[in-house]
């Protein structure tokens, strides 16, 4: 099988694009071979073959395994339009009942007589938190992708990206445990430490106790979506061209040079995507934030100071003594989190369609 | 200039060392980084503001600029900026080594504690604050119902749907729900979690359990599998675009249908690595809390009927051991972490292989 074509179904079957624009593709095969069984009617002045092609069937077998194949793969779709309308449905009436302001009340109280319940601090503190965690996570990831694609020598950058790989499938819990009893003594003492020589910014400010803070959440989201921005953005890297990297370096570019001019730019949609997806990731996040935070009500840009929520943290942590307008009013915010998620991923796939060689590597 | 051609006089340079750019001779990194250290421990312990972590840091910092300058003034400022990036990199892969380092080595120091039969062979049933027993045998029964029963239900719509997608659908429909299977890869576990709540343990579990909504294992394989199935459908529609044409081409040619071509030939051919896409997603919905803790509702005892009562799971275990507040829950907490990440990498790692051996690798 030497001489197979690469890739030779994509054209026939997945780049609809490319099937669109030519009447006969390289690799229609497969549409040609059906026509006899399904589609051509006998005696037809179609193909060669006429009237020996057996006749086809109205309740033959391809019909009912295209059926199968078309109900599943429509599955999809009804699966995503079933998540939006049973959350909408059971958020409404905790909506309703709701006796202040969804938006802007701070605090979290559906299980009373007066449910009282408002989104604004949770939403802030999801996008607070994912934010920072992407902040400290690219930068290091992508030195990562870089090290491991470029600057390690071969056999390390393997092995290396094969340990990345198994570090992305580590549950959250597992992340969430270390960071609430072994990483938040260093972070303690950090904030301490910020607290007093960097106390007159706001953001360090405050009269503590420090530890279980947005920060520790923070860090402890960007350690795990770490791994899935390298994963992705190495591939990315090693897809460059060689012909362009080594047409830099004989232009006399340093090895930084060469990154920058030919490695960086020709990934730049690759590393959109994968930064995208971490945030994806980030902002979905539910137990090692449960765990980590400090979970307070309340929109506070202290970074150090025992506090910080999430929607999805919330969640976990509200379940257990929620009520019925208690468990819509979750819903309600899941709602929101669906929302948010999904607009980040439409958006970050939009980015990767548009430079279709990606799509394989960001699954 | 007339030093270096100086120095190399005494023996014959290979080429003309007037042509060769300037370099930093080869212990200026380390000395420079000695120097660094060295300036910054008098720094800091001079003014007292902390501890060796800041001499470090500071230290980290002081060789950057230090090396930048060195190499700025004999090297020039492009190979300086080269060699500081350089540093920047290899120091961000120190960096993000250290807190995964630490991860592992708390796991297996602290999760050894209680790796013993008792903790695979009992439950938490009856175990109260002060008992140092009890185990996870109910949280391991869990999990693999949970994630038995989600495989067996993704498997087939997942491969379905990747059919459809790869071999029947065309245009605009094919192509919504490729873009679809890829946006719900971003769906959070938490909102799969609230979607089954909403759908099955309010809604449909109340007409099998004399109206009341009932939490059950099943109904956490079901969350699970919204968490699978995007992931299975990728990977195998993948799989099968890489089956050559000359496959399918022979057996059109001898007169199979397509569907048995897709199921003689295509699939089998591509099932390496279906498979490997299969226990990726297992391995990533048996570390998921969020949606068992919603739906599955935890439990202490054995409950091995997955469609009845509370079930629990081990990541769910964890996170239970991790809230309560005797003393022995944490080190059954970290033991019931050792078990799930040895069972998740287990798969992982047996995956990888496999798609190692795929012959139609990319």
């Amino acid at each position: 099988m030497g001489e197979t074509p690469h890739r030779s179904a994509d054209a026939g079957t997945g780049g609809t694009r490319v099937t669109q624009s030519h009447e006969w593709p390289a690799g229609a095969s497969a549409r040609v071979a059906e026509a006899p069984v399904s589609t051509r009617s006998p005696g037809g002045d179609g193909l060669g073959g006429g009237g020996a092609l057996p006749r086809s069937r109205k309740f033959g077998a391809e019909r009912a395994f295209r059926g199968l194949t078309l109900a599943a793969g429509t599955a999809v779709l009804v699966i995503i339009a079933a998540i939006a309308i049973f959350l909408i449905a059971k958020a409404v009436p905790a909506l309703r009942a709701n006796t202040e302001n969804f938006w802007s009340y701070e605090g979290w109280s559906p299980n009373e007589t007066q449910p009282k319940f408002g989104i604004g601090t949770l939403a802030f503190g999801t996008v607070l938190s994912a934010a920072l965690a992407l902040l400290m996570a690219v930068p290091v990831a992508l030195g990562i992708a870089l090290y491991l694609s470029h600057y390690a020598p071969r056999r390390l950058g393997t092995a290396l990206g094969f340990l990345v790989d198994l570090l992305a499938a580590v549950p959250s819990v597992v992340f969430g445990l270390w960071g609430r009893d072994i990483f938040i003594n260093p972070v303690r003492d950090f904030s301490v430490w910020l607290n007093e020589y960097f106390g007159w910014l706001p953001i360090f400010g405050g009269d503590g106790p420090f530890g279980k803070s947005i920060m520790l959440g923070a860090l402890v989201l960007a350690i795990m979506v770490l791994p899935i921005i390298t994963s992705l953005s190495r591939e990315v890297f090693l897809q460059t061209p060689t012909a362009n990297e080594e047409a830099a370096l004989a232009l006399g570019a340093t090895r930084w040079e060469m990154l920058r001019t030919a490695v960086l730019p020709y990934g730049r949609p690759g590393i959109i995507a994968a930064v995208m997806l971490g945030l994806g990731r980030a902002l979905g996040e539910t137990i090692a934030l449960a765990l980590t935070l400090g979970i307070t009500f309340g929109i506070s840009f202290n970074l150090i100071q025992n506090g910080g929520n999430t929607i999805a943290a919330n969640i976990a942590n509200a379940f257990g003594e929620a009520n019925e307008t208690g468990r819509g009013a979750l819903i309600a915010s899941g709602l929101v989190l669906f929302t948010i998620t999904l607009i980040v991923n439409i958006t970050a796939r939009a980015i990767i369609y548009r430079r279709r060689e990606f799509t394989e590597s960001a699954a | 200039m007339t030093t270096t051609v100086t120095s190399h006089r005494t023996r014959p340079p290979a080429q003309p060392s007037s042509l060769r750019a300037r370099r930093l001779p080869g212990y200026a990194a380390p000395a420079i980084a000695v120097a660094a250290l060295a300036l910054s421990a008098v720094i800091v312990y001079g003014t007292d503001i902390g501890g060796p972590v800041l001499v470090v840091v500071l230290g980290a910092i002081l060789y950057l600029a230090g090396l930048f300058a060195a190499a700025n003034a004999v090297e020039g400022r492009r190979s300086a900026r080269n060699r500081t990036w350089s540093a920047l990199i290899h120091s961000a892969f120190v960096l993000a080594v250290l807190p995964l380092v630490s991860v592992v080595w708390t796991l297996v120091s602290k999760g050894a504690e209680r790796f013993d039969a008792n903790f695979f062979q009992t439950s938490m049933n009856n175990i109260g604050a002060r008992d140092p027993n009890g185990g996870a045998y109910h949280a391991i029964v869990g999990t693999l119902e949970q994630v038995g029963f989600a495989t067996l239900i993704t498997v087939p719509l997942g491969v379905l749907c990747a059919i459809y997608i790869v071999e029947y659908g065309r245009g605009k429909f094919a192509f919504a729900i490729r873009f679809f299977v890829d946006v719900m890869t971003g769906i959070p576990s938490i909102v799969s979690g609230l979607f089954v709540l909403a759908f099955w343990v309010l809604v449909v579990s109340p007409w099998f359990n004399d109206g009341r909504p009932s939490f059950s294992g099943f109904a956490a394989a079901l969350a699970l599998s919204v968490l699978m199935l995007p992931t299975i459908v990728r990977s195998t529609e993948e799989m099968l675009r890489l089956v050559p044409a000359p496959l399918r081409e022979g057996a059109y040619a001898l007169g199979i249908p397509k569907w048995k071509t897709i199921l003689r030939v295509v699939v089998p051919t591509a099932l390496p690595g279906i498979v490997t896409g299969v226990m990726l997603a297992i391995a990533r919905a048996a570390g998921e809390t969020a949606p068992v803790l919603l739906v599955a509702g935890g439990g202490a005892a054995i409950n091995t009927n997955p469609f009845e009562n509370n079930q629990s799971s081990l990541s769910l275990f964890v996170y239970q051991q991790a809230g309560d507040a005797s003393k022995y829950a944490p080190a059954r907490a970290w033991t019931a972490a050792l078990t799930l990440v040895a069972l998740v990498l287990i798969l992982t790692i047996a995956a990888k292989l496999l798609a190692r051996r795929n012959r139609l690798s990319r």
